[in-house]
């Protein structure tokens, strides 16, 4: 995968795994739309540019961002998208995401690895810093609220509620 | 509006705080017209729940008349008078579709909390700590329901709120606990604890088929109740020195087929055990005070089931898994699916089959509930169960 040496690979790599109760072909053709992957926290945006081809924004320090641009580089329908930055971008990195029906009528398994070597400077550092001592845990509660809404159509908040 | 708020160990105060407003497209709006103290808030009062905030809205037990609804909200509308469950949950994950509402998987916006602490997180529940949800509770003048679109029971006009009020917790959590004893023809039941949830739990071990109920306390108001109300014969753990010998005794040697914990992790009770148990719990060496569920699963016939409705919240000592373990029992525990028996025990209620209210002791003002909250803990005058009136 895209910036990953074994043993000296110093960036971000993450993995989890999520159950949902939807069909795999749902779920596929959710993820498939790159434009909805901002359910993840780091991203402020992805582009699509044509059907192979997408432009990402994450989030930076006071308001920049971090952009780079993404190709697909393997995919098989309702099973797998694998995804690479292209060559020359400030960001390296790669994803991968695998579906599996879950057994018994649990509908489907998202298992997801993330991979991004940023840049040097501030911005890759900070970039970096929000994924934290444990990037897994990022994608975990991503995958969570990916769950909530395409189970339920909303996610669950207490913000703006009543407080003594 | 008013709302009764947390502010620490024995320290709840009613104060004037913004209202609700609709927030995600399931939520309603509830004006209360009537709320209650749970037993389970005292777990809270006492201080033995982690996670909660000064300025958390408690109560998880309310009831109204739906006053606004969210735009994907379309089996309520305004003027509804419903009952809501304690439990949050979603209607659409896969435990809420197999009737384990409580074990709900997208109602706890933090979710990482919970798994932190057990693992996994279960549904969020009203007025219950950060760790369960952090939803303002229902001691309240109104309140946001999430999800109010699944599993919210439409009430008719000819029944009274003091009748339907405790569907959202108590009766169905008694009721639970004593469908979890699998009650076959011929068997005997024992109870530990005779608050409301054991005064349900009672009742309902006889609705569904139990030979005999025997009920334990030390309370004589409570143990009375459980005698007029529930028809159960009393064990009073103060008068007798070994509980565990008693009911052998009075169940032909075998014990009871089973047992049924409604006291949870602040039992009280007699003889060196306890002082263990207290001694480290103030210490905070251990958090819960099994004592109850120590008794239940040594008293328990072999191959019987403990059921347990009382909530424990973290770690216990001397748990004789030993004596479990060599008699073969069964044990059933968790938060109530309230959604699940909502109807069903609406329905028991409509024809007479049980009056929820006869265990009402105090009907006081949402404005008094800090002097309530005291009188509970105390167990004085009698307070069995307390409902606030807005």
């Amino acid at each position: 995968m895209a910036g990953e040496k074994r043993g000296e690979f110093k960036g971000i790599n993450a993995q989890r795994t999520v159950t949902v109760n939807r069909p795999r072909a749902d779920v596929y053709r959710f993820w498939r739309d790159f434009t909805n992957l901002t359910f993840m926290e780091h991203l402020e945006s992805v582009s699509v540019k044509d059907d192979k081809q997408s432009h990402w924004v994450a989030k930076g320090p006071a308001g920049k961002t971090l952009e780079w641009d993404a190709v697909i580089v393997r995919e098989v329908e309702n099973e797998r998208i694998e995804w690479e930055s292209i060559q020359g971008s400030d960001m390296i990195s790669g994803g991968l995401v695998l579906f599996k029906d879950a057994p018994g009528e649990r509908g489907t398994e998202i298992q997801v690895v993330m991979v991004y070597d940023p840049p040097g400077g501030g911005v890759g550092a900070a970039f970096a810093k929000l994924f934290g001592e444990n990037p897994s845990q990022k994608i975990r509660e991503d995958l969570r609220r990916l769950k909530q809404l395409l189970e339920t159509g909303e996610i669950p908040t207490i913000s703006g509620q009543p407080q003594g | 509006m008013k709302a009764v708020c947390w502010f620490g160990k024995g320290d709840v105060r009613v104060e004037n705080v913004p209202e609700p407003k609709i927030i995600n497209p399931h939520d309603a709006i509830i004006k209360v017209s009537l709320t209650a103290i749970c037993g389970s808030d005292l777990h809270l009062y006492d201080g033995y729940m982690p996670t909660m905030e000064k300025g958390d809205i408690l109560g998880h037990e309310f009831m109204g008349e739906i006053v606004e609804v969210g735009r994907e909200v379309r089996n309520l509308k305004k003027g509804d008078r419903v009952v809501v469950p304690f439990p949050i949950s979603c209607g659409r994950c896969y435990f809420c579709q197999k009737d384990m509402w409580s074990l709900c998987d997208n109602t706890n916006p933090n979710a990482w909390m919970a798994e932190g602490m057990y693992g996994f997180a279960g549904a969020a529940i009203f007025g219950y700590s950060h760790l369960l949800g952090g939803y303002a509770g229902g001691q309240a003048e109104y309140v946001r329901v999430p999800f109010a679109d699944v599993g919210h029971v439409k009430i008719p006009a000819d029944l009274p709120d003091e009748k339907v009020l405790f569907l959202s917790d108590i009766l169905p959590t008694g009721y639970q606990a004593a469908e979890y004893c699998g009650i076959q023809p011929g068997d005997i039941v024992a109870v530990w604890g005779c608050g409301p949830v054991g005064q349900f739990a009672i009742k309902s071990a006889y609705l569904l088929g139990a030979e005999h109920v025997i009920a334990i306390d030390r309370i004589p108001e409570r143990l009375r109740l459980a005698e007029t109300f529930g028809g159960a014969e009393t064990l009073n753990y103060e008068e007798n020195e070994d509980v565990v010998e008693e009911l052998k005794q009075r169940t032909g040697g075998r014990g009871p087929d089973a047992c049924i914990d409604a006291v949870g992790l602040e039992a009280h009770g007699t003889g060196l055990g306890i002082i263990y148990d207290k001694v480290k719990q103030t210490l905070r060496l251990e958090t819960d005070r099994p004592y109850a569920l120590r008794q239940a699963i040594q008293a328990c016939c072999k191959g019987g089931t403990v059921s347990i409705p009382g909530v424990y919240a973290q770690f216990a000592d001397k748990f004789p898994i030993g004596s479990a373990f060599a008699k073969g029992l069964t044990f059933k525990m968790g938060q109530t699916h309230v959604h699940k028996y909502m109807r069903p025990l609406l329905e028991r209620i409509q024809k007479g089959e049980i009056d929820p209210s006869a265990i009402i002791s105090h009907r006081i003002r949402l404005d008094d509930a800090p002097i309530a909250y005291r009188k509970f803990r105390e167990k004085e005058d009698c307070h069995i169960k307390i409902v606030l009136k807005p």
